[in-house]
């Protein structure tokens, strides 16, 4: 499968999803979006694969929307950007939190407008020390979407995110690991690296269990209490019949390290 | 053997799985026969307390089989020996509970409605999407799609083709609980057991009492309802049940 703006890997349970067009800042457009959701269908589909990296090729990120795909010219209709939304951005943000593995991002550089959102889409984020997010919606008239105004507010509270939503300020990687929008800031050189090397840890790891945990987490915020016990119970329930549990438990009995399948 | 569903017994419940997965599930009248005579079969066998009906993760079934659909005329439709199957589904005595992951629409959504529970996994979807093809629903989705959710939902269901989740699908009443998918059957078959250990009689008579109130006035219903109640009087489970309750102890039922 040859993808022309992104690049797509898979190696040893790791598959690496690089957006690349790094001309535009990793900009979407139409064909990205197609060839983005065609490498997570094979990283849905691939049993062999255990965890998704996601990250940008030169010094951005992503810049979110590619205006030029969407230049509104004076006098023309107004367009329906619901149906941009409908079509393209919501489809990707719950194919990312729905994976049934971890996903991993690392953010390289500027990570603006819906490039801001899809890292909090993510369930690891690191970013490099350059890297920067920025909300820049509001200068636009916009409205934060690709699940923004969901993940903000419950990531660094609401004040915090009405101020990136409706400032549109450019927020330092440091400071959005400070305030806990992301997991860790590393060193530009050392970015890639530690992300692969997260990734290869996880790829050995309980999979099955991984993606159990990631599903309660995801349904904590919607839960009641109650509700949330009772999820605990049934996912519970479930890891305890894989195969890695069973592999975990007996490993721990005879002292050795497991060996986990992801199953 | 039957082609198109898989059977299991587990205990006093029976487990029937639609097994059509290059249609997903679609309901052709091969598959409604088979689940017919099944049905049949579990009627009149009195090991049999409750039965669970269920399709693949990805489907419970997705509508009715359009390509034998296409065939049939005007004469071809009124002939249609679907609906002799459809009857014999409706008039089963035992309780029915539908587990449901994944697709039930148009035939799917209206045979999960022939059950007296629904369980949801969190990824199913119900709808009846008949109107896109130009047709409407044809075996009661027009009717018990009405009676479980309320006028404007059913409507905004069956003129738009659009589907609804299992979240918005408990919301409304068509589905008692939502579970995880993994755990759908599994939580079916655990209600169906419960079921299956209770009195048959009161059982048999209490699903026929609620599925009365569909088609009758309140006075009717309740008469209906009283009648029922009292014919019980007669039952040797109900000697049973009264006298382990005030001996504390669990009854045996014999169905007597």
């Amino acid at each position: 499968m040859n993808f022309e703006h992104i690049l797509f890997s898979i190696e040893a349970g790791v598959a690496t999803l690089s957006l690349n067009r790094p001309d535009q800042l990793n900009s979407f457009n139409a064909q990205m979006h197609g060839e983005v959701r065609e490498a997570l269908k094979q990283v849905r589909q691939n049993s062999e694969v255990r965890v998704l990296l996601l990250t940008g090729e030169g010094r951005g990120f992503c810049a979110g929307q590619d205006l030029a795909d969407r230049n509104v010219a004076p006098g023309s209709a107004a367009p329906d950007l619901g149906e941009s939304i409908e079509k393209f951005y919501n489809p990707l943000i719950r194919q990312l939190r729905d994976l049934p593995m971890p996903v991993i991002c690392a953010v390289n550089g500027v990570a603006a407008g819906a490039g801001a959102n899809i890292p909090l889409a993510c369930d690891l984020v690191l970013a490099a020390r350059s890297a920067s997010f920025i909300q820049a919606f509001c200068k636009l008239g916009l409205v934060p979407d690709s699940g923004g105004t969901w993940t903000l507010p419950r990531l660094v509270g609401m004040a915090r995110a009405k101020a990136l939503a409706l400032l549109g300020e450019r927020l330092s990687a440091e400071q959005a690991a400070q305030w806990g929008l992301i997991y860790r800031v590393v060193e530009d050189s050392e970015l890639r690296e530690e992300a692969l090397k997260l990734a290869r840890h996880l790829a050995t790891q309980p999979t099955y269990g991984l993606a159990l945990i990631k599903r309660s987490l995801n349904a904590s915020f919607n839960n009641s209490f109650d509700e949330q016990l009772d999820m605990e119970r049934d996912l519970q329930r479930l890891a305890g019949r894989s195969e890695d549990y069973r592999e975990g438990v007996s490993a721990f009995m005879e002292k050795r390290s497991p060996s986990f399948k992801g199953r | 053997m039957p082609q198109t569903l898989a059977v299991q017994t587990h205990q006093a419940v029976r487990l029937i799985t639609l097994q059509r997965p290059q249609a997903l599930n679609a309901l052709n009248t091969e598959l409604l026969g088979e689940l017919a005579a099944e049905l049949d079969a579990v009627e009149n066998d009195p090991a049999i307390g409750a039965v669970v009906i269920t399709g693949s993760r990805k489907a419970f079934a997705a509508g009715a089989d359009i390509k034998e659909m296409a065939e049939r005329d005007l004469v071809g439709i009124l002939n249609d020996p679907r609906l002799a199957h459809w009857q014999r589904i409706a008039g089963f005595k035992k309780p029915l509970i539908a587990a449901v992951n994944g697709f039930a629409l148009g035939g799917g959504c209206e045979l999960a409605m022939h059950a007296d529970i629904i369980i949801a996994g969190e990824d199913a979807q119900f709808g009846q999407p008949e109107i896109n093809l130009g047709i409407m629903p044809g075996a009661g989705g027009t009717q018990r799609l009405l009676r479980a959710v309320g006028k404007s939902l059913a409507t905004q269901m069956v003129l738009t083709g659009e589907a609804i989740t299992a979240r918005q699908a408990q919301q409304a009443g068509l589905v008692s609980e939502v579970t995880q998918p993994e755990l759908t059957v599994e939580r079916a078959l655990q209600i169906a057991q419960t079921i299956a250990a209770k009195a048959p009689l009161a059982v048999r008579l209490a699903k026929e009492a609620l599925l009365k109130a569909f088609d009758t006035d309140l006075a009717s219903g309740l008469r209906f309802e009283r009648h029922a109640f009292t014919l019980l009087a007669g039952t040797r489970d109900r000697e049973e049940g009264i006298r382990a309750f005030q001996e504390k102890r669990r009854a045996t039922f014999t169905g007597q």
